[in-house]
């Protein structure tokens, strides 16, 4: 610790520290633009100038380390004549046009002018203008004559983001912040720009001219797009979300949020919204009020309950739904007498049920993914599919953590990886399988009996043995399962492997869970148990009647084509939905539920923490928060225990005062392995891209305006593409068993050879099927 | 006068060819310092009893700043030549690097072997092709010859030494931006500290000397440090090039000891333009504050006598105004000159540079007001001293210079809305 002193104060410091922290630390404010605790110093805009004994110019205090028995004045004549002269220079060419810049009334240069400022500019000769830019749907470069060139959100980009999409072009009074040759800003963390610029400079596109903030009040909001759990301030006002900012939480997003949380927002008041309870009858819509609505649906229920017997019923739920409303669905089916229930929609392998010791989780807190040093990453999309979990690692690469990679495809995570093996999904449990027979090996320790059929007769190869000894030098070392590990058809023996390579290389291993809710529907037990039918059962073996609760099925199941087909065998749909989707060919009641930001609730996220929220806006025209829907829902077929005064209360039934941590374990036991089915031919890849994850995004008309939200095209490797005679470009018709679709083909020399990647979660896509198994393209 | 020191081979008509440069002792200081062994401490000392000062306008001194590269580091380390001139006025470089390339290719090498360097970078200014091509060539000659690349002279020490050329921008004559551009980025000033002895090239430990002080150094070494010291006088030890420009009858390269007299510099130069009396002197190069004439003949061309004086002796870029000059006119072309190269990182320099030249430029068109001179006089004090680099002082220090000496020059402009010369 040093001895230092700031304006009189005496403080203890970290060696290290530069003198903005000690005097933040301190409560002492020192006026700053480019400095920001999450970036690096850039010392450019000198606001933060304060005088320090013995020096004998002002310094800059976010550049300027601690030193033993230092004295620093923050407000002597020195550094406010200092300051201020930098407040001149700031304003000089800055247009001042608050009364119509968005940032206005929370513009950082706007707060310190007040401050620093002259009443009047000594300033007479013309101001510089910089021209507009065009950096794509999310951000706003509109008034770029507003930029103090402070360099955050070009170091942000470097930085946090891992790419460099915008610099600063140019020198001296021209200089200014661009993109690379009019490119658009692509990154899917690109909306935190907005916020790390202290001036109107980058401004949020969907939000512009929407409000001026002081008319927006905040409200907490725990975003429901992934499993991280992000803390968000919705920014309300007339009763609609206006804008969604980060809420700081170091422990999770830290002060970031993707642009999927930032943005989804603009899907809440999509005209796609469904407001009002609807009826088929005689193959038209109605609309219908709420009370004919639900009795429609218990009669249906109760009917088909009757007479074709309750298993014929059966509730699909979305990993973003709340714990309390995939409490409240399990309990309406198990009351009705079926056990088919489940949120796991693409899953496809569930050989580990009844084989679980608790609900998988990321087997840590998410802060602990950052102390990792060593990482092995098994199937996963990590960038698009987990934002800030990628950002998290590539911090901790850069710290000096080292990754190594297990996918079936090489797409740039933005981070340098120590090894990596992409291979075909079929090869992903081989490998797996060679990389702990080389732990086995170089440890000298037998292997249990439970992976002894899968390690069997294979060869381990130089990857698998570097990955392997990789994992082995480290002090903290983690697995990472990702979607693309749990949607496979090999799952659990995926998840088996882990586990034993983690015990014999002394690592913790855990799943970055899909939805918001992967380990809440868990504890919410809304999984099938005591012979119901999971997710891909009751697809494959049609029900009668289905509970869809905030599930597109085409777009959310594993095989969407499936899906749609068991929909439109049905005899009865109930879809309980935001919004007016392709449930309105074959459902026959939509039940308008609120979203995130219309009920109250609670998610558990990967690392099992239990996020509360409350509504941020009343529910849109006569939509009724799932949970209370259910709640009459459950009266209405007089099954017991629906008495419910508030969501809080249906947490504590469901938590009934357990501690959630004890429920959760990622360790499998007496799992029968199953050999793979041999795999001839080319094999599907299906990535959910970033913006088709969920109901809400899909309807975010700035995110589907993204580059991330183009119409899929079908990927491979050059050499496979000419094996077939297709060049990039061409129409090619694509074909999964009896399902054909039409698509452009393109390069992607980042595939193993053998391989065919097509996204899922899309329109384009759903008649496909599968998001595995055999594939072909053909010319058309 | 003596026989020149650093322009030693410019009496041959080829005078940038090993051939002729080993005719007067080339690479003599190289051998020395390899068959005798000497230590990195004896080198130097050597160089700090030459009493030899930076010559790229700091200043610094020379063997002290060799002596900052940490010691027992086995890791890479990096030499660097700062061979970009930039600074108006100067071309004092250039004509080590077109006529006597050798010596600094000597300089640096013994540099190296004393520091344990083995790669070396030299930034040529981006305008002078012509003294990238005649470097290469010179490199190439020398590592033919041994002296360069590995094994230097069969001394188990190697060191290979690369010629960069840079871009034309003048603020990659400051050290750290000059070390961001050699590495492909642009060309900005990193804040100090760490200073380039430890984070330098590459985030290595990095020496980076200007090309005069390199190719002074073989004969320090050769001569020994005393004898360069006692040419020069206390606390500016040496020979010096001097680039005299402006109103003079015969402009160049001057090299002559510290110490002597301006007036004789002046001399030397053919004197003022037309029998014209001297009005005023910018002593070091642009950024340095202009001196009134009078105050200059009675000045020696040393390090503390400058700056005693109120200017700085920078890089020993001398320009001279004669009686004709408008000093409006003369702060306007200069100021346009910092405007332009400021790199525009930090906001009193990218933001004050402009408005000094826009006021001066507002008066030189004679729209001058009369509050106009107060506020150059306070934006420069909000410039010099609060940037990451000195470009900001170099901005502020010719208005202050102008303004002290020639304010009513600038009144008379404002008033008259015209030129008083």
């Amino acid at each position: 610790m040093i001895n230092i002193e700031i304006d009189g104060k005496q403080l203890q410091v970290e060696n290290g520290r530069s003198v903005i922290e000690a005097a933040h630390q301190a409560g002492i404010y020192i006026p700053h633009f480019c400095y920001h605790k999450k970036l690096s110093i850039a010392a450019n805009c000198r606001m933060c100038l304060v005088q320090v004994e013995k020096a004998p110019k002002p310094l800059p205090a976010c550049a300027t380390p601690v030193a033993e028995g230092m004295k620093v004045y923050t407000a002597s004549e020195q550094a406010v004549k200092a300051q201020k002269g930098v407040m001149e220079f700031l304003l000089i060419n800055h247009p001042l046009d608050c009364p119509i810049c968005d940032q206005g009334g929370e513009c950082e240069l706007q707060d310190l002018a007040v401050g620093y400022g002259g009443s009047a500019s000594r300033y007479q000769e013309d101001k510089r203008v910089v021209l507009h830019k065009d950096i794509g749907p999310l951000v706003s470069a509109e008034e770029m004559s507003r930029c103090i060139n402070c360099t955050r959100c070009v170091r942000f980009g470097v930085e946090v983001a891992g790419e460099m999409e915008l610099g600063q072009a140019f020198r001296g009074e021209h200089a200014e912040i661009m993109s690379f040759v009019d490119g658009a800003v692509n990154s899917e963390l690109s909306g935190n720009m907005i916020d790390l610029c202290p001036v109107g400079a980058l401004t949020s596109k969907p939000f512009r001219y929407k409000a001026r903030t002081w008319e927006l009040s905040r409200r907490r909001a725990v975003s429901p797009h992934d499993s991280l759990g992000s803390n968000l301030a919705a920014l309300v006002m007339n009763n609609r979300v206006m804008r969604v900012d980060p809420v700081e939480n170091e422990e999770l997003n830290e002060c970031w949020i993707s642009d999927r949380d930032r943005f989804s927002y603009e899907g809440l008041n999509s005209e796609e919204r469904l407001t009002k309870p609807m009826l088929k009858q005689g193959g038209k819509w109605q609309e219908v009020d709420w009370q004919v609505a639900l009795e429609y649906v218990a009669n249906g229920l109760r009917q088909i309950g009757k007479e074709a017997g309750a298993a014929q019923i059966g509730a699909l739920v979305s990993p973003g739904s709340t714990l309390e409303e995939m409490h409240l669905v399990q309990k309406l089916v198990r009351g009705l007498g079926s056990h088919n229930v489940d949120f796991r929609l693409r899953q496809s392998d569930f050989s580990a049920d009844g084989k679980m010791q608790g609900a998988p989780w990321l087997g840590m807190k998410v802060a602990e993914v950052s102390s990792a040093d060593r990482m092995l990453l098994v199937g996963s999309f990590l960038r698009k599919d987990h934002p800030l979990f990628a950002s998290r690692i590539r911090q901790a690469v850069k710290r000096g953590a080292q990754v190594n990679l297990l996918h079936s495809a090489d797409d740039d995570l933005l981070m340098k990886l120590a090894n990596k093996a992409i291979v075909p999904p079929s090869e992903l449990v081989p490998m797996l399988a060679q990389i702990l027979q080389a732990v086995a090996t170089s440890k000298g320790t037998h292997l249990h009996s439970s992976v002894q059929s899968l390690v069997q007769g294979v060869v381990v190869s130089a990857t698998a043995k570097t990955i392997a000894e990789n994992l082995a030098g480290g002090e903290r070392a983690i697995i990472l399962l990702g979607n693309f590990a749990q949607q496979h058809p090999q799952a659990a023996q995926l998840q088996l492997l882990s586990q034993h390579i983690a015990a014999l290389s002394n690592a913790r291993f855990g799943f970055i869970g899909e939805g918001a809710n992967s380990v809440g529907g868990y504890i919410a037990n809304a999984v099938p148990a005591e012979g119901g039918m999971n997710a891909a059962a009751m697809l494959a073996s049609p029900r009668k009647a289905y509970l869809l609760m905030n599930v597109e099925p085409e777009l959310d199941a594993h095989n969407g084509q499936l899906a749609l087909e068991a929909m439109k065998s049905a005899e009865m749909v109930v879809a309980m939905s935001s919004y007016k989707h392709k449930a309105m060919d074959y459902a026959d009641v939509m039940l308008p539920i609120a979203p995130f930001t219309e009920t109250s609730g609670s998610f558990i996220n990967a690392e099992g923490r239990l996020q509360g929220f409350r509504g941020a806006v009343k529910p849109l025209g006569e939509t009724r928060p799932a949970w209370k829907v259910l709640r009459v829902l459950g009266n209405l077929l007089n099954i017991s225990g629906f008495d419910y005064d508030t969501s809080e209360a249906v947490r504590d039934e469901v938590l009934g005062g357990r501690d959630v941590s004890a429920s959760m374990n990622n360790t499998l036991q007496g799992l029968v392995v199953q050999p793979a089915p041999v795999s001839t031919g080319m094999q599907r890849v299906a990535d959910v891209p970033l913006y088709a994850t969920d109901s809400i995004v899909r309807r975010s008309a700035p995110l589907q305006a993204t580059r991330d939200a183009q119409t899929p095209a079908v990927q491979m490797r050059s050499d496979d593409l000419a094996k077939l005679g297709i060049k990039a470009g061409d129409t090619v018709k694509v074909t999964m068993g009896q399902n054909t679709v039409q698509l452009t083909a393109s390069v992607n020399e980042g595939l193993p050879a053998g391989v065919v990647r097509v996204a899922a979660g899309r329109a384009e896509t759903a008649g496909l099927g599968a998001m595995f198994g055999a594939i072909s393209v053909e010319r058309v | 006068m003596n026989a020149p020191i650093l322009l030693n081979t410019s009496h041959f008509d080829q005078p940038w060819t090993l051939e002729n440069y080993l005719k007067v002792g080339g690479y003599q200081a190289l051998r020395k310092v390899i068959e005798n062994k000497m230590t990195a401490d004896e080198i130097i000392a050597e160089v700090k009893a030459s009493g030899l000062r930076g010559r790229g306008g700091a200043g610094f001194p020379t063997g002290l700043k060799w002596s900052f590269m940490p010691k027992n580091y086995n890791g890479v380390k990096y030499l660097v030549c700062n061979s970009d001139e930039g600074e108006p006025g100067t071309c004092k470089d250039r004509d080590i690097l077109r006529y006597n390339p050798h010596s600094l290719i000597e300089g640096m090498a013994i540099a190296a072997y004393t520091m344990q360097v083995q790669t070396g970078y030299n930034y040529v200014h981006g305008e002078i092709y012509e003294a990238y091509e005649r470097m290469e060539d010179a490199c190439e000659e020398a590592r033919k010859a041994g002296y360069l690349g590995n094994n230097i002279i069969g001394s188990g020490f190697s060191f290979d030494l690369h010629n960069h050329m840079g871009y034309g921008a003048y603020v990659c004559g400051e050290e750290t931006a000059l070390l961001e551009s050699i590495e492909g980025k642009k060309g900005q000033p990193r804040f100090k500290p760490p200073f380039p002895a430890n984070y330098g090239l590459y985030g290595k430990p990095t020496t980076i000397n200007n090309t005069e002080t390199f190719a002074s150094i073989p004969y320090i070494i050769r001569e020994g440090g005393k004898k360069f010291a006692d040419m020069g006088v206390p606390n500016s030890g040496g020979v010096k090039l001097f680039s005299i420009s402006g109103h003079v009858n015969n402009p160049g390269n001057f090299e002559v000891p510290l110490g002597t007299p301006f007036k004789k510099l002046l001399e030397m130069a053919g004197g003022v333009r037309n029998g014209n009396k001297l009005k005023a002197v910018i002593p070091g190069g642009s950024s340095m504050p202009v001196l009134p004439g009078e105050i200059m003949m009675d000045l020696n061309m040393d390090f503390d006598s400058i700056q005693k004086a109120g200017s700085y002796l920078g890089t020993g870029a001398v320009i001279v105004m004669d009686e004709t000059t408008c000093m409006v006119k003369a702060l306007e072309r200069l100021s346009y000159f910092y405007f332009e190269e400021s790199c525009g990182q930090c906001t009193p320099c990218r933001e004050g540079t402009g408005w000094l030249y826009r006021i001066v430029h507002r008066i030189e068109k004679g729209e001058g007001r009369p509050e106009d001179l107060d506020l150059l006089a306070d934006l420069c004090e909000n410039i010099a001293g609060r940037t990451i680099c000195a470009l900001g002082d170099a901005a502020a220090w010719p208005v202050q210079g102008f303004l002290k000496h020639f304010r009513s020059e600038f009144e008379y402009h404002i008033e008259h809305k015209r030129c008083l010369v």
